[in-house]
C-alpha cells in the first residue's frame, strides 16, 4: 500500500471505551476490528497474528499496600509468569510507568528485582508522576536514565519499527494536564525528519497523549503539537498508562489505547472524587488488572494489540 | 552568653524573638512546636482536595499538610520553595514560612489540585 493511499484513509474519528477482561483488538486499514479471545487462544488464529513484538506493562505501584490490593508483588508475579509463558516470547517490554508508588529506592529496588524474572531482558520504561515525587527526582533516572542521557524520552528501531518514549510527567501546570514542552516536540521533529512516513511508529508515555478526562487530567496538554508531526504516517501507535483502565480511540491512522495497571483499578472517569485506588470485590480484581500485547502483521502491515487479564 | 540568650528567649516570648531565633540558628531548641501550639496550622489533605484553603496565617508560622486519602499526594511550591515528596496515607509535611505573602502549591500528582497560603 502506498504512503498517499494510507494518508488518504478515512479521517473518521470512533472513540470507545473498553472495561471488558480479555478483549482481542486487531488494526486494519485504520479500523479498529474487535476480536473474540477464544480466537486469539486458538493457535491457528493466533499464529496469523504472528510473533509478538512487545508486550506492555504498566503501573506496577510497587510500594503499594492499600485495600484495593494489599499485594501488587503478587500480581506483578503473576503478570510476569503470563509473559514468560506467552509461546513466543516478545522480542522487548515496554513500561509505561508508575513503577513505583512512591518513588522510594526500596521500591525501585524491589521493582527492578522482580522484572529480573522476565525472559525477555529487553525493557524499555518511561517515568509516571509517582516515580518522579522524590525531592531530587533522581531516583528513577539513576535507575533507567541511561537510555535517554537523563532527558527522560528517547527513540530506537526495532523490526522495522520505529518507536519513540516521551515523558509528560514532569512539567505540570498547576490546574493543568500533562506537559511534552518545547525541548521535547523539537527533538520529536528532529527524530522523525528522517523517517519515512510508511515505517509504523509506535509512541509510549505515562499519561495520556489525548483528553480522556481533563478535571482529572488525564491528558496532555500539548499532544496536539506531537499529533501534527505524526500525522503523515501511515501507521501510528500510541501507549499510554496512569488510567488503569482500558481505553481506545481511533483517529485515522491513530490508535490510542490505554493499558490496565499491574496493581489496582482506577474508577472511570469522574466517578466519585477522584482518580485513586478503586476496590472491587476480591474475586474480581484479577480481571481487571493485565497486560497489552503488540504484534505487527505483515500482510496487510498492520499493528495488533491484545490486552491480556490476569484472571 | 549561651544561657543567658535561653533565659531572655523564655521571658518574652514572641513572634519577632521567634523569627529573629530562627534566623540565629536556634529554631530547632525552640521551635513552635512546643512552645507556641497556636502557630502550628494544619491543612487536610482529603478527597483530592487541600482544606482550608486559602490558609491565612502569621509569618514565622509551620504549615502542616497531612494526607487523608488512599492515594498519595504532594505539596510543592508553584516557585521552588518547598516540596514535600509524596506523602503516603497518613504521611505529613511540614514548613515554615518566615515571610509575609502570598503562596500558591500545587500537587504534582493530581495537578489538578492547587492551595494557597497567605502569609501576614
Amino acid at each position: 500500500m502506498s504512503d498517499e493511499s494510507l494518508l488518504s484513509r478515512r479521517k473518521a474519528l470512533k472513540c470507545m471505551a473498553f472495561g471488558g477482561a480479555g478483549t482481542l483488538f486487531a488494526l486494519s486499514g485504520g479500523v479498529l476490528a474487535p476480536l473474540d479471545l477464544a480466537m486469539a487462544a486458538d493457535t491457528k488464529s493466533a499464529a496469523k497474528l504472528g510473533k509478538p513484538l512487545f508486550v506492555q506493562i504498566s503501573d506496577t505501584h510497587i510500594g503499594f499496600n492499600k485495600d484495593a490490593n494489599p499485594d501488587v508483588n503478587a500480581t506483578l508475579t503473576q503478570t510476569i509468569d503470563i509473559v514468560n509463558g506467552m509461546v513466543e516470547q516478545p522480542a522487548l517490554i515496554i513500561h509505561t510507568g508508575d513503577i513505583t508508588h512512591l518513588s522510594k529506592p526500596a521500591e525501585f529496588d524491589l521493582a527492578q528485582q522482580l522484572f529480573s524474572r522476565l525472559r525477555t531482558t529487553e525493557m524499555h520504561t518511561v517515568p509516571g508522576e509517582h516515580d518522579t515525587t522524590d525531592a531530587t527526582v533522581t531516583e528513577y533516572f539513576n535507575r533507567f536514565g541511561k537510555a535517554s542521557d537523563n532527558k527522560g524520552y528517547y527513540s530506537f528501531d526495532h523490526a522495522g519499527v520505529h518507536f519513540i518514549a516521551l515523558i509528560n510527567v514532569l512539567q505540570f501546570k498547576p490546574g493543568g494536564l500533562g506537559t511534552l514542552g518545547a525541548d521535547q516536540l523539537a527533538w520529536v521533529a528532529a527524530d522523525l525528519k528522517g523517517q519515512s512516513s510508511s515505517t509504523p511508529i509506535v509512541v509510549f508515555a505515562h499519561m495520556p497523549l489525548w483528553t480522556i478526562y481533563e478535571p482529572w487530567g488525564w491528558g496532555t496538554g500539548d499532544a496536539d503539537q506531537l499529533m501534527s508531526q505524526l500525522r503523515r504516517f501511515g501507521s501510528v501507535t500510541v501507549l499510554n498508562g496512569h488510567i488503569h483502565q482500558i481505553v481506545q480511540k481511533v483517529e485515522g491512522n491513530m490508535t490510542f489505547h490505554t493499558a490496565r495497571a499491574t496493581s489496582y483499578p482506577q474508577p472511570a472517569a469522574g466517578v466519585g472524587s477522584g482518580p485513586g485506588p478503586l476496590k472491587v470485590p476480591s474475586d474480581q480484581l484479577a480481571s481487571m488488572l493485565g497486560i497489552t500485547s503488540v504484534s505487527v502483521v505483515k500482510h496487510p502491515r498492520s499493528i495488533a494489540l491484545t490486552d491480556t487479564a490476569l484472571a | 552568653m549561651i544561657s543567658g540568650r535561653y533565659q531572655s528567649w523564655s521571658l518574652q516570648r514572641g513572634p519577632r524573638l521567634l523569627c529573629f531565633a530562627a534566623m540565629m540558628g536556634l529554631f530547632g531548641v525552640c521551635g513552635p512546636s512546643s512552645a507556641e501550639p497556636a502557630d502550628s496550622t494544619k491543612i487536610l489533605v482529603k478527597d483530592f482536595m487541600f482544606s482550608p484553603t486559602p490558609l491565612t496565617i502569621k509569618a514565622g508560622s509551620t504549615v502542616t499538610w497531612t494526607n487523608m486519602d488512599d492515594e498519595p499526594h504532594t505539596a510543592v511550591s508553584d516557585t521552588g520553595l518547598f516540596k514535600s515528596g509524596g506523602m503516603d496515607t497518613n504521611d505529613s509535611f511540614s514548613f515554615k514560612f518566615d515571610k509575609p505573602g502570598t503562596y500558591h502549591y500545587t500537587c504534582t500528582i493530581h495537578p489538578r489540585m492547587t492551595g494557597t497560603v497567605i502569609v501576614q
